[in-house]
């Protein structure tokens, strides 16, 4: 065992690449339970955006064309779960659930003609002497702008929902949608923007998956990413911050227990390929316990009209 | 009322139409861990099923289900194979294993293949490929292009398959470099890309300059090439479009002659349960291009390695070996027998590490 060999620094640094597909597609479904709407189809709207923005990227040859195209078809695809849900009101889980595999399957058939291409490659930002600070330099300076916009996307939502009237409205919205609707907002609209934001969000975690982290187009290729990300959602108690918090814990723990492996640690490496879910699951349970009052921490922090269909006529 | 009608009229027509299929010819089923376009295993396997379909043409009829999980699902898949008139059926994965011998023992007209097991039964045969073959000329090259002597090698399942492959890359890169070290992770799946990228990151990482992979996606590849100045190995399938560099070589399985005898023997009806394992000689393990980042002295003597191993010559496995825990394997010039081949459980003296159980 060679524990020297790990180096904090690049550790810290492939961590944030590791946790940026899931941290944007939590962002997203995070606005989206927000204002109400359960979207279990995070899945299916991450391989999507992975293939749009796979295939842009190369017919184009520019990155930002693809992570366009990537929000895009992201969020046409969860424009489909919209109407379903919304308009006609149908079952949020079973259709989020059916979003899932008709994404899967939508990709695989969009993908047909890209397996085995490379993407144009996404250069890391130059932050001049920045970059050269120790440790700092490369852990934060020493990114894909992706990893910065999604940064700064994080930041945005947390502002925007605690600061803002827009904020307000949409949490308004998930809390007590006959309410605000009395007020005169319109629920139906301002989910249906909700809900496309969630999907331009993860169709942009796909795509830095094809684009940056893999790079490449393979079918399937999230494999349970989204999963995650709904899970990340309920673990930050619907908090933007806290999302961020998750996403890095979950990344980090990721790319820690591949180190710790290369490394020769003595611990099993069942244990450690089953350290990340066992984490989450663990602050999944701690948050559903059930606190003085009865309630847990999770239905506590949980918009009350999560998953409730509404109809103006209710 | 109507409705009714109609449906159990377009069953009928389904039903007289898929009958009349199944008489003329035949069915041959191929279930898939993986999607075809990975690029990797799935996609040789698939490359073979197409050899049958050219073979053949109009007397035969393929299908094939991807992404069939090694679980209760695998059963069912099969199961749905064989009723739908399946003749014959290929499942291209370890994890098939008991899910085909119970399908085969409820359906005993339908013949079975699964490849990479050890348990058959009558209608059920066995096949795999002598990939430790190809895993030789790898490490050789592998000892002789490090310049960090540390090689990282992404494992999938702890499997004897997969640690036999370990085991022949190492002897052969110590043969070659004797300073050589191997680290070893395991994915612990057969196809995850973001998770082989990161596993070929953390390893180029601490330092390795050499990637083998046994997992089936091209992520690694990418990985390395992003990294600048490692190599790695085409697994499963050429993955010759990250040549000349990281790729320099690369084991390639080549199933279609196979996939057209059984096919050809269910036809005749001389299709009997065997246990195929062939290897470099019979071609079903085929060796990419040597591209020119390796020098060419290493070819050469790479090219030599392969040629003594396919004329039967020198077999990967020869003494004196030792196990990892110091205790006598083979002696000078005993070579190892199949049985504790198809079962191996242990690392060869050197390997640093455990395997998981």
């Amino acid at each position: 065992m060679d524990l020297s060999a790990i180096s904090p620094t690049l550790l810290v640094a492939s961590l944030m690449v590791a946790a940026t597909p899931i941290l944007l597609a939590a962002l997203g479904e995070l606005i989206v339970e927000k204002s109400g709407v359960l979207n279990l189809g995070v899945e299916g709207m991450m391989i999507t955006g992975a293939i749009c923005g796979f295939a842009i990227a190369v017919e184009s040859g520019s990155p930002v064309l693809g992570f366009a195209a990537a929000a895009v078809g992201g969020a046409v695809l969860s424009l489909i779960f919209g109407l379903l849900t919304q308009i006609l009101l149908s079952n949020q889980v079973a259709t989020g659930l059916a979003l899932t595999l008709f994404g899967l399957g939508l990709s695989s058939m969009l993908g047909q003609g890209y397996v085995g291409l490379r993407p144009p490659s996404v250069e890391k930002l130059n932050f001049g002497p920045l970059g050269d600070i120790p440790f700092i330099g490369p852990v934060l300076f020493n990114h894909d702008w992706m990893v910065y916009v999604t940064l700064l996307l994080c930041v945005g939502s947390w502002v925007v929902l605690k600061f803002t009237r827009v904020g307000l409205i949409l949490r308004a919205v998930g809390e007590n949608h006959d309410a605000a609707h009395a007020l005169g907002y319109k629920v139906v609209k301002v989910r249906l923007l909700a809900i496309m934001f969630g999907g331009a969000c993860a169709g942009l975690g796909g795509a830095y998956l094809s684009l940056i982290r893999v790079p490449q187009w393979t079918e399937g290729m999230t494999a349970g990413a989204g999963w995650i990300a709904l899970a990340i959602v309920v673990f930050a108690s619907w908090r933007p911050l806290r999302v961020l918090l998750g996403a890095y814990l979950f990344g980090g723990v990721t790319v820690l227990q591949l180190n710790l492996q290369a490394a020769g640690l003595a611990i099993p490496v069942e244990y450690l390929s089953m350290s990340p879910y066992l984490i989450t699951i663990a602050v999944l349970v701690i948050m559903s316990a059930p606190r003085k009052g009865g309630k847990s921490r999770a239905s506590l922090a949980a918009p009350a009209c999560l998953g409730r269909a509404f109809h103006a006529s209710n | 009322m109507k409705r009714r009608t109609i449906l159990a009229g377009a069953v009928a027509a389904l039903a007289m139409t898929s009958g009349a299929f199944a008489e003329d010819k035949t069915k041959v089923g191929f279930v898939y861990i993986g999607p075809v376009g990975d690029g990797g295993w799935t996609y040789e396997h698939d490359q073979g099923r197409l050899a049958v379909e050219k073979e053949f043409g109009d007397k035969v009829e393929t299908i094939y289900q991807e992404n069939v999980p090694e679980s209760a699902d695998a059963e069912r898949v099969i199961t749905q194979m064989a009723l739908s008139g399946a003749d014959l059926i290929f499942t291209t994965s370890f994890g098939y294993m008991d899910p085909t011998l119970a399908v085969a023992a409820k359906f005993p007209n339908v013949k079975f293949e699964h490849a990479t097991g050890f348990k058959r039964a009558d209608n059920v045969s066995t096949y795999s490929a002598r990939f430790y073959e190809g895993r030789a000329v790898q490490g050789h090259i592998a000892g002789k292009m490090t310049k960090t002597n540390k090689v990282g090698y992404i494992g999938s399942f702890p499997i004897p398959e997969v640690i036999r492959g370990i085991n022949s890359a190492y002897i052969h890169a110590k043969k070659a470099n004797p300073d050589v070290e191997f680290s070893v992770v395991w994915a612990y799946t057969w196809f995850d890309p973001a998770k082989e990228a990161d596993a070929a990151t953390a390893l180029i990482e601490q330092g390795a300059d050499v990637i083998l992979q046994h997992t089936d996606s091209t992520a690694p590849q990418a990985a390395a090439q992003k990294a600048g100045n490692v190599i790695t190995f085409g697994q499963a399938s050429d993955m010759s479009e990250y040549a000349p560099m990281p790729r320099v070589s690369s084991i390639i399985d080549n199933w279609g002659p196979y996939y057209i005898a059984r096919t050809k023997a269910v036809m005749d009806g001389t299709w009997e349960s065997t246990d195929t394992w062939d290897g470099i000689a019979p071609g079903m393990v085929g060796i990419g291009e040597i591209s020119d980042a390796v020098p060419a002295d290493v070819k050469a003597e790479a090219l030599a390695l392969k040629d003594s191993i396919a004329d039967g010559s020198y077999m990967p496995f020869t003494g004196p070996l030792k196990k990892q825990d110091g205790s006598d394997w083979l002696a000078d010039g005993e070579t190892a027998d199949d049985g504790t081949l198809a079962g191996m459980n242990f690392y060869v003296e050197g390997i640093k590490g455990d395997i998981p159980n």
